[in-house]
């Protein structure tokens, strides 16, 4: 159904405005996550407004919009992470294979077993990168000795970093640099096996280079991962999304295949966002 | 039309060096007179810090030999040391430490992981801070009321819960400080995962918060260690050897207490001892636990 051409920068994508350019034009798949009427309130400040649209799936969906927007938000409903905090509540559907991620009486921890986060800044555990990953296998699994293993090496070597930690997987995971941290918090993810990975501005706090590493690898992870990042950077949402949303003072002003959002946006609100006017 | 700056362009009078040199000058003999009054305070603290520590040192060296060690408290005038005190401060400190610091650890986890921004959480934070801040001696006679009177006379559990009572404020206070250091995205990251939150706290938050937890539990047991009102009203003494916790039992601090107050000079000379030897044993367990800390990094 999908036919992804190429990675990264797209050759063959359409120039579109601001001198942003989208991967070329790919249809979307069937939602995995299927949004109705959602709404979000931090107390009595309703952040999230009435929002309906598909999150494809083993698809990029981009969120994009000016900070306080709700496309974070938004991104901590998914995976129920609000449920922390007193007086945060949704309402609404998200549905995930017949099961309403917001309902009061789900399952959080297998919930968040199937749809993963990785974070803005590198949140490595304190202790060694082997225990880091074993961590949350062991929360959902009872693995042996040879199975574990097995399974920590296709992790790290799904998420690009095993050639770089193969021989200090007993080495503590804080001595890592910044994009090796963060390449392990993917891997940790991915090793639960979840079937949704939710990105939050998963580069904003690293170099070009390990910036560059991180989308190659979400390019490559989309073919077994539904996969949803919020970023601030056009140029990345261009480059990784196959489907952007863009948000407004928790609306969702515009959802739209990558290709045609930023050739052909229908909104005047994301024209001008995309092209730099506010934001 | 140009938007260049210009001297013209910035409002108020021309910059007039004089002025801008006496406002220097003054600059300076600020700093010179700020600067001289913090070395004499630190000069200060030093000089009594160092003046204490030799005067201890000194007298503490000249008063040590092997029946420190090998013999109990005696008469003044007998051969006597401080065996039977050791041996009951290490039995009193570490039990007390060992039923206090668990104790401590969970109150003070429970106010930062389960009671942040609760009222009752307030409240018990204010109630630990309190007991933090007692006069030992209070503590020494809540003891007294509750354990000692009613069981019928003075002993080493008497002491024991005394010391513990002391631990405790001290290692909820550094657990939960060490605790709420920790960022809330790191715990998001455990729970994110599809952690129950309990093992979020055993296996990443204590993990990450352990050397700071580490080091409050040895200032409490510094606390403690040097403790004698507390125990004055509790374990009271024993001038034989005793390792029964259900008897009076000796402590350096108390046998200093009295030793040190005593006209017998053989008797000054086992508290300036006893005085060196807590000074010391305190001072190596941090080194230790410091070490140890740094090995693990």
């Amino acid at each position: 159904m999908s036919t992804t051409t190429d990675t990264g920068v797209s050759a063959t994508g359409q120039q579109g405005f601001g001198g942003v350019q989208a991967r070329s034009t790919v249809a979307l798949n069937a939602p995995r996550i299927a949004i109705k009427n959602l709404e979000f309130f931090y107390g009595d400040n309703r952040a999230i407004k009435g929002i309906d649209f598909n999150i494809p799936d083993r698809q990029v969906t981009g969120m994009i919009g000016p900070s306080g927007c709700g496309k974070s938000t938004l991104l901590r409903v998914l995976n129920r992470m609000y449920s922390l905090y007193p007086g945060q509540r949704a309402t609404g559907e998200a549905m995930l294979d017949g099961m309403n991620i917001v309902a009061p009486d789900a399952d959080l921890n297998a919930l968040r077993a199937k749809i993963g986060m990785v974070f803005q800044k590198p949140t490595p555990f304190p202790m060694t990168i082997q225990e880091n990953i074993a961590f949350g296998i062991r929360l959902h699994e009872k693995l042996s000795r040879a199975q574990m293993d097995e399974r920590i090496e296709w992790a790290l070597t799904r998420a690009a970093i095993w050639d770089e930690v193969k021989d200090r997987l007993d080495s503590s995971a804080l001595g890592l640099s910044g994009g090796q941290q963060q390449r392990l918090c993917i891997a940790r993810t991915i090793a639960v096996r979840p079937e949704v990975i939710l990105f939050d501005e998963p580069t904003s706090a690293l170099d070009p280079i390990s910036t560059l590493k991180i989308e190659e690898l979400i390019d490559e992870l989309k073919r077994d991962f539904t996969i949803v990042i919020v970023t601030h950077n056009m140029q990345q949402a261009a480059r990784c999304a196959d489907q952007v949303a863009f948000f407004y003072l928790g609306e969702l002003i515009e959802v739209a295949p990558a290709a045609q959002m930023f050739t052909a946006p229908k909104h005047a609100k994301t024209q001008e966002y995309i092209t730099g006017r506010f934001g | 039309m140009s938007l260049s700056m210009t001297a013209s362009s910035v409002p108020g009078p021309r910059k007039d060096p004089e002025v801008a040199a006496r406002l220097g000058r003054r600059r300076k003999r600020a700093d010179v007179i700020v600067r001289t009054l913090c070395m004499v305070a630190t000069l200060l603290g030093i000089a009594f810090l160092i003046s204490i520590l030799l005067t201890l040192f000194v007298r503490g060296f000249t008063a040590m030999s092997p029946m420190v060690f090998t013999h109990s408290t005696a008469p003044p005038g007998s051969e006597g040391g401080l065996a039977n005190a050791i041996v009951g401060s290490l039995i009193q400190a570490t039990i007390g430490t060992a039923i206090g610091t668990p104790i401590g650890m969970l109150v003070g986890t429970y106010l930062a992981e389960y009671a942040r921004g609760s009222k009752f959480g307030n409240v018990v934070r204010f109630v630990s801070d309190i007991l933090l801040s007692a006069p030992s001696i209070l503590i020494g006679l809540f003891v007294y009321q509750i354990l000692v009177l009613p069981f019928g006379g003075f002993s080493g559990w008497a002491g024991v819960v005394a010391l513990a009572i002391i631990v405790i404020p001290v290692v909820v206070r550094t657990t939960e400080d060490m605790l709420s250091l920790i960022p809330n995205t790191l715990r998001e990251a455990v729970i994110g995962l599809g952690s129950p939150k309990w093992k979020m706290i055993v296996f990443v938050c204590w993990k990450s918060a352990m050397s700071g937890i580490i080091t409050g539990i040895l200032l409490a047991v510094a606390r403690v260690a040097g403790e004698t009102a507390p125990l004055l009203f509790t374990s009271l003494g024993n001038n034989t050897w005793s390792t029964d916790l259900s008897r009076p039992m000796a402590s350096l601090p108390v046998t200093i207490y009295s030793f040190a107050g005593s006209p017998f000079e053989d008797w000054i000379a086992l508290a300036w001892a006893g005085a060196l030897i807590i000074t010391l044993g305190v001072l190596s367990l941090n080194i230790l636990a410091r070490t140890v800390l740094r090995g693990r990094k």
